[in-house]
């Protein structure tokens, strides 16, 4: 089930190969030991693991916010391990959307005001911002909240603006940090039922979590844990 | 594709890296300022009273040094008068004046316009608009090209008389707009003579508003080497004076030079009147409590830079998630800075504006309780935002330093 409007062909969107993070110490610790991994456009992929198997390590180097200390990272094709911070901040301007546990809202700007600060950096013009904004509010049902600050919003809404922020440059990939992790049971539902959807229209979704629920809902489930990568399931290419 | 000269060989991945447009830029200082209007309000006032405190000490300084006695005005403060003081004691026509006397002053630094200037003494002769005996007594002036300049009589119709008229001593006139009324000129088109005496003048213009010569107002004005050759030197009771327009402030320095370049043999002929001479004492407190109150302005400003720093480095610790958020956005550890740099320069900029204000605000209140007439260099005024500015520049480079190297993955985290 690829394509959509991401990458497509059969170039992976993000491709590990033998990837491993060290804290320096001291004592120095592994985090990530030769982790391989290609995530696929249009796929659906979870990530959990217990606390400390790696699991924010591995997020910071997908998201281009770390770098790893061995190995390979491409992202579309481009070896990014070790590239300039020029060429990785534009590639985190446009490619990669971030949704983090504690949604990172700015307090004081209203929805959709939230939504336009992704447009910034990743240098849209400025007349189509708020149109484009809009769009990616009404994606995840929000529209009618657009002009609300954050703390009118419930927690669930407070999420699906961050998606909104997310998703307003069509990135590449979305990469969420346990999306869950401050809603409850109910709100998480609707999380999981919003995340297939913008799968089945054509995200690439990576969600980091260990909400067994939520990773049940993704297509493929890679497993971390003391810093090595497994999947129980053959990967089904895309 | 070009390659940077860094320790590890990089080429540009991307072509089009992540931008921050100076409107975009704008907008999230703005935003940023306004997000703790109350803060950013109150890290304000150390600049403010620094600031405000420079301007009115330096206002009142200028004020108080152009200051003489109740009938003292702003022309005055930059007038230096001389008058010739061997003429009027003399028993024959004298005049002190040395022909270049225009020329030697003008090099005087601190100089604007200088001229000579006295009234004719007609004797039984008067001006006409025809040939044969006056029935007005308009008083005729004679002035040098210098002595208009320095008087700031502006032109209503024609021209004012110039170097040439002057060095050749043609037979010119200017009318003042009462003199042009009484005889009976308004259009200059036609190149309109009078009869002073026995002699025809071409009127070449009307002057009006003339600030410093009073007497030009109504009067008839003529060069003064055509003066010297008609009617010879000034008589004791209307001896020559020179009126210098000089720099706000330059008045004393003036004054002391202009006699010995005019007269150096004799320098005691010529007495220059400067604005300024509060007594000696007086002006000493002055000056020693100016410094004080300079060195505590100093101070306030120092305290206010110190005050805009730390607010800008609590804000960027306060903000460190949201410094996260930009990067993980796109932000490039350079975009960080400079709003950080631009959020406190800005802080600088409102904070000289409001100083100036205050500043100036309390100077004329001193000003007007003493009943003096405000004296101000506007470019104090001009300055003080530009000076708030800087020391916001300066207050924000540490804590804007520190913003662009916060880790975006920590700072997530929290």
């Amino acid at each position: 089930m690829s394509s959509g409007w991401t990458a497509d062909g059969g170039k992976p969107v993000i491709r590990l190969t033998n990837v491993s993070y060290t804290y320096p110490g001291p004592p120095p610790v592994a985090a990530l030991r030769d982790a391989d991994l290609a995530v696929w456009p249009g796929e659906h992929v979870s990530i959990t693991g217990p606390s400390g198997s790696g699991k924010s390590t591995l997020l910071n180097l997908l998201g281009l916010l770390d770098r790893p200390t061995k190995g390979t990272l491409e992202i579309d094709g481009m070896n990014l391990g070790h590239a300039s911070e020029r060429d990785r901040s534009a590639v985190r301007a446009r490619q990669i959307g971030f949704v983090f546990q504690s949604f990172h809202l700015l307090p004081h700007r209203a929805a959709i005001e939230n939504v336009m600060l992704a447009q910034v950096y990743a240098d849209q013009p400025r007349r189509r911002r708020r149109d484009a904004a809009l769009a990616a509010l009404t994606q995840v049902g929000l529209a009618h909240r657009a002009y609300a600050l954050p703390t009118a919003l419930s927690g669930g809404e407070r999420q699906r603006v961050a998606i909104a922020r997310a998703l307003v440059n069509r990135p590449s990939l979305v990469l969420c940090d346990e999306p869950t992790g401050n809603l409850d049971s109910a709100t998480t539902n609707e999380l999981i039922d919003l995340l297939s959807s913008l799968n089945a229209d054509g995200s690439t979704l990576v969600v980091i979590t260990h909400n067994p629920v939520v990773a049940a809902s993704a297509q493929r489930q890679v497993i971390i844990r003391d810093g090595k990568l497994t999947e129980p399931e053959p990967a089904d290419a895309a | 594709m070009r390659h940077r000269s860094q320790s590890q060989r990089r080429s540009r991945l991307v072509s089009a890296p992540s931008r921050l447009r100076s409107r975009d830029l704008g907008s999230e200082v703005v935003a940023g300022l306004l997000q703790r209007p109350g803060r950013s309000a109150l890290t304000l006032v150390g600049t403010v009273l620094g600031i405000g405190a420079f301007v009115a000490i330096v206002g009142l300084s200028q004020t108080a040094s152009g200051q003489i006695g109740k009938d003292f005005n702003a022309l005055d403060a930059t007038q230096v008068t001389v008058t010739d003081k061997g003429a009027q004691s003399a028993s024959v026509p004298t005049l002190d004046f040395p022909s270049n006397a225009d020329a030697l002053v003008d090099k005087i630094k601190g100089v604007i316009a200088a001229g000579v200037w006295w009234n004719v003494a007609l004797g039984q002769s008067g001006v006409s608009a025809r040939p044969g005996p006056a029935a007005n007594g308009l008083p005729v002036v004679a002035a040098t090209p210098g002595a208009l300049a320095a008087s700031g009589a502006t032109v209503a119709g024609g021209v004012l008389f110039n170097l040439f008229h002057q060095d050749t001593a043609q037979n010119v006139a200017l009318l003042s707009e009462t003199a042009a009324r009484q005889l009976g000129i308004s259009n200059l088109e036609d190149q309109p003579a009078i009869f002073i005496g026995d002699d025809a003048f071409t009127v070449i213009g009307i002057i009006s508003g003339d600030k410093r010569i009073p007497s030009l107002d109504f009067s008839v004005i003529v060069p003064e080497s055509t003066a010297l050759r008609i009617w010879g030197k000034p008589t004791s009771g209307n001896a020559a004076q020179m009126l210098i327009h000089t720099k706000l402030g330059a008045g004393q320095v003036v004054a002391g030079q202009v006699p010995v370049a005019l007269a150096p043999r004799d320098p005691k002929l010529l007495k220059a009147a400067a604005p300024v001479n509060p007594a000696q004492l007086q002006r000493n407190v002055t000056t020693n409590l100016n410094a004080v109150f300079l060195a505590l302005a100093g101070i306030a400003v120092v305290v206010g830079a110190v005050g805009i720093a730390n607010t800008t480095l609590v804000a960027v610790l306060e903000r460190a998630s949201e410094i996260g958020l930009r990067r993980a956005l796109g932000a490039r550890p350079r975009h960080i800075a400079i709003q950080f740099l631009c959020e406190s320069t800005a802080l600088g900029l409102f904070g000289g504006m409001a100083g100036a204000c205050i500043g100036v605000l309390g100077a004329l209140a001193v000003t007007i309780d003493k009943h003096w007439t405000a004296l101000m260099d506007p470019r104090i005024v001009l300055a003080a935002p530009v000076a708030g500015a800087v020391i916001g520049l300066l207050a924000g480079l540490y804590p804007a330093l520190r913003a662009s190297a916060i880790e975006p993955a920590d700072a997530l985290r929290r």
